[in-house]
């Protein structure tokens, strides 16, 4: 292993990481409101899918992903209606949602298999600082999209703990009916964070046409979407925890392709399966933990509300 | 201002109710209910469960909407579309399910109602813990609410309210969670609430509480009024007993008395926790006869649930022993319990006691199932046989026998659960809230079982709220309150008003003759 392939071994380690880091932002959004979305990877495979037909149509990068997050919040908004308006099963709705989410991609993709992109965004320069050894190639030459991985979850974090928003909505995903009783709506909080949740999910998926690949092709997602859902548990549904689990997790993404280059002899299928390990070991810690103090999963996750009638 | 405000002068009273009617399906929770609070003033709202007056509070706090009746506040009309509208109009209520978020803080319970957009985490809690210490709520803002005791929680609650700035503020059974001490502590500082201009409304069916804490009270039985504004510093308890229970209405026949043989269940300073993890009942005592039924008595939430609960396996106990049969169970399996004779007959009937999606044939094997069998399988024959002979036994009038059993109506329901449990000849009865919702008929049906296994030996515990019920049907009757047994009355006897009192935990009771 030489100097060259370890940096490049922790650049796609940022890389994977900030993709896996939106769209599990995403989610986090969405379950700290109280709705478990398991269609992560059907909405990163519409944003991805649409994300590449608006850059080949608008040749606009930007344009593209702004399309890519509004199709991903609309993809959610579908599971928002179902779980939060109507009440339905989330785990049923949520994988529904992924079936679905693929299979429109593919749909709608089918055209532009093979295509080159229409538009790219191509990693931003940080004059001087992007020369530096080491730091410069891995942190001060990616994707836009990493940064911006980097700004939401700093958003993130202190919206929900800093603002009224953030209380309302991490209220709604702890007691639907207390948030009521405060005079929030519960209904509005969960829809719009599922939506956001959505469009953050749609803007990983957008990163991967649009930067890593940047190609369409049916399957492209590979599996992500899923080690975004595991990855809140992993973070234990905290947003600075989830960005290291990130970094962890794009790491086995990242070194999976380049075992053989490196001369490890390790299957990398065993690889792929830590990261949902490492997921299970966190669940066990919680469990056992929990026994003292409450567990940080948000209480009324998966629970539909109702207001009650006597 | 006049030294003493009549009732009807309306712009002195703060809260104003008249005529107030709701209707629930089945129920008329309110019918006509009259309530008037002077400010500045602690109020008390008595009666018994299903007066009426948790209905009543709700349509104050604008959760219900009433079918009819007038609302108004220091003389103006008000109609509440939702809590919201009666918060902002000052009206504030602490409900007997908490509604606080464990892993928040006391300072983000507080404010979650109406925090400022952008949250400044220590500017929050020194505002909160300025509001706490005015009113003399030692809580401390910063801690996770999931550490605190209940008498804590509900400070919180209090804390949620007044942070609101309500002028009236609501208590729905404050006391069921609180020590002694806490309940003294909670009159201090519901004083100083009303000292400070507000005024409280306290709903409760403990006397002895309401009367050290209240101004005034107004009872309500069976949805109305009976006695209102009166003045607690004048009225004595046995009045305020009598008023909430009311008299007896009819004198029904009693089943020819029991001969009682040996001890079949007997209760050795049992005590366990309820979900909460404080004790719902401690160093309960008790035995109960072959051929006896034995009532208990008590107000809902009184440690009735958790003690059938405990005699049936369901609840571990944490002192004491449970005997029956002659063989210690205290630690003994459901299954075990069942093989040597037991039988329950749980309050919740489709959550406990039956499976809702399940058909009925299915529900009706549940205990025996093992019976019914072929090496693994069940054989569908004898299930069907087996189910169609409690259908028939114990006249369960039941559609399709594969159907979901959450299509039978509720008495149907209870018909085939009970039948289910006796069928086995079990020699100890567990029967909570048996006849709970049923028609006449059904209340019959289900009585005559019972007594039919008491005259057969078996030893009965039957746990109702329904006094009347318990007075003709049973040979004794223990009152359980605060988790302990408060006294034992002869049903043959005892009169309603006495066994009332001890219900209400009015100490004046107990010490009678």
């Amino acid at each position: 292993m030489n100097e060259a392939s370890l940096i490049g071994l922790l650049v796609a380690t940022v890389s994977f990481g900030a993709l896996l880091y939106l769209a599990a932002l995403g989610e986090l959004l969405a379950e700290k409101a109280g709705v478990l979305n398991l269609g992560v990877e059907g909405m990163m495979a519409i944003g991805a899918v649409t994300a590449f037909i608006a850059g080949v149509e608008l040749e606009n990068p930007w344009a593209a992903l702004v399309v890519a997050m509004i199709s991903g919040a609309a993809l959610a908004s579908v599971h928002g209606f179902f779980t939060v308006a109507l009440g339905a099963e989330q785990v049923v709705s949520g994988l529904s949602l992924t079936i679905l989410g693929i299979g429109l991609a593919a749909y709608l993709g089918k055209d532009y298999v093979g295509l080159p992109p229409g538009a790219k965004l191509e990693p931003v320069q940080w004059g001087g600082l992007s020369d530096l050894p080491w730091v410069g190639p891995i942190f001060f030459n990616q994707a836009p999209l990493v940064y911006l991985a980097l700004v939401m979850g700093v958003a993130v974090s202190l919206v929900l703990s800093n603002t009224r928003l953030g209380l309302a909505l991490r209220a709604a995903g702890e007691s639907a009916s207390s948030t009521d009783s405060a005079g929030h709506s519960v209904l509005g909080l969960r829809l719009s964070a599922v939506a956001a949740g959505g469009a953050l999910a749609g803007a990983s998926g957008a990163y991967l046409t649009l930067s890593l690949t940047p190609q369409w092709a049916e399957g492209l997602t590979a599996g992500r979407g899923w080690i975004a859902v595991a990855l809140v548990i992993f973070g234990a549904w905290r947003p600075g925890r989830v960005a290291w689990g990130a970094l962890l997790f794009g790491g086995t993404l990242a070194l999976k392709t380049r075992l053989q280059t490196f001369g490890v002899d390790f299957s990398p299928i065993i690889l792929s399966m830590l990261p949902y390990l490492l997921t299970l070991a966190i669940l066990l810690a919680i469990s056992v933990r929990s026994r003292k103090r409450p567990s940080p999963s948000p209480t009324a996750l998966g629970l539909a509300y109702r207001r009650e009638e006597r | 201002m006049t030294q003493t405000p009549s009732p009807t002068d309306e712009s002195q009273l703060a809260v104003q109710l008249s005529e107030v009617w709701k209707t629930f399906p089945g129920v008329v929770a309110n019918a006509g209910v009259e309530l008037n609070v002077r400010p500045r003033t602690i109020h008390a709202l008595l009666g018994e469960n299903g007066a009426g007056k948790s209905t009543l509070m709700n349509i104050l706090a604008g959760v219900y909407r009433p079918d009819r009746g007038e609302l108004k506040l220091h003389g103006r009309a008000h109609q509440f579309r939702n809590p919201a509208d009666a918060l902002s109009a000052g009206i504030g209520m602490v409900h007997q399910e908490f509604r606080l978020i464990p892993s928040f803080s006391v300072a983000e319970n507080v404010v979650l109602g109406s925090a400022p957009s952008v949250i400044k985490t220590r500017q929050i809690e020194a505002r909160v813990a300025a509001m706490a210490d005015k009113f003399g709520l030692r809580v401390d803002p910063a801690q996770p609410l999931w550490q605190l005791s209940m008498g804590e929680r509900q400070k919180v609650e209090i804390l949620k309210v007044l942070w609101r700035d309500a002028q009236v503020l609501i208590l729905d059974e404050p006391t069921t969670v609180l020590t002694p001490d806490e309940v003294h502590e909670l009159g201090e500082i519901l004083r100083r609430m009303a000292d400070d201009g507000r005024c409280i409304i306290f709903i409760s069916h403990k006397l002895h509480e309401v009367s050290g804490i209240c101004d005034e009270a107004t009872v309500l039985r069976l949805g109305k009024t009976v006695a209102s504004s009166l003045d607690m510093a004048t009225t004595d308890s046995t009045e305020l007993a009598r008023l909430m229970v009311g008299a007896s209405p009819t004198t029904p026949d009693r089943p020819a008395a029991a001969t009682p043989g040996v001890a079949l269940l007997e209760l050795k300073e049992l005590s366990a926790r309820g979900d909460r993890g404080i004790d719902a009942f401690s160093d309960v005592s008790f035995q109960i006869n072959s051929g006896e039924i034995v009532g208990i008595a008590g107000v809902a939430g009184n440690g009735q649930r958790e003690l059938a609960d405990v005699i049936a396996g369901l609840r571990p106990s944490t002192r004491g022993s449970l005997i029956m049969n002659d063989a210690d169970m205290t630690t003994a399996s459901p299954r075990q319990r069942f093989l040597s004779g037991l039988c329950y007959i749980p309050e919740d009937r489709l959550g406990v006691g039956l499976a809702p999606r399940l058909s009925i044939t299915d529900n009706a094997i549940l205990r025996v199932y093992r019976q019914q069998r072929r090496g693994p399988f069940i054989v569908a024959e004898k299930a069907l046989s087996y189910c169609k002979g409690i259908i028939e036994r114990f006249g369960v009038r039941s559609g399709d026998v594969d159907g979901p059993i959450a299509a039978l109506s509720g008495g149907n329901l209870q018909r085939l659960l009970v039948g289910r449990e006796l069928d086995s000849q079990p020699s100890v009865v567990v029967a909570a809230q048996p006849t709970r919702g049923l028609d006449v008929q059904g209340v019959k049906a289900i009585q005559d079982l019972l007594l039919e296994r008491r005259n057969a030996g078996a030893a009965v515990l039957m746990i109702s709220e329904d006094l009347d019920e318990l007075l003709t049907l049973t040979d004794r009757l223990l009152v359980m309150e605060g988790g302990n047994i408060r006294g034992e009355f002869d049903p043959r006897t005892a009169s309603r008003q006495e066994v009332g009192l001890a219900m209400l935990a009015d100490t004046t009771a107990i010490s009678q003759p």
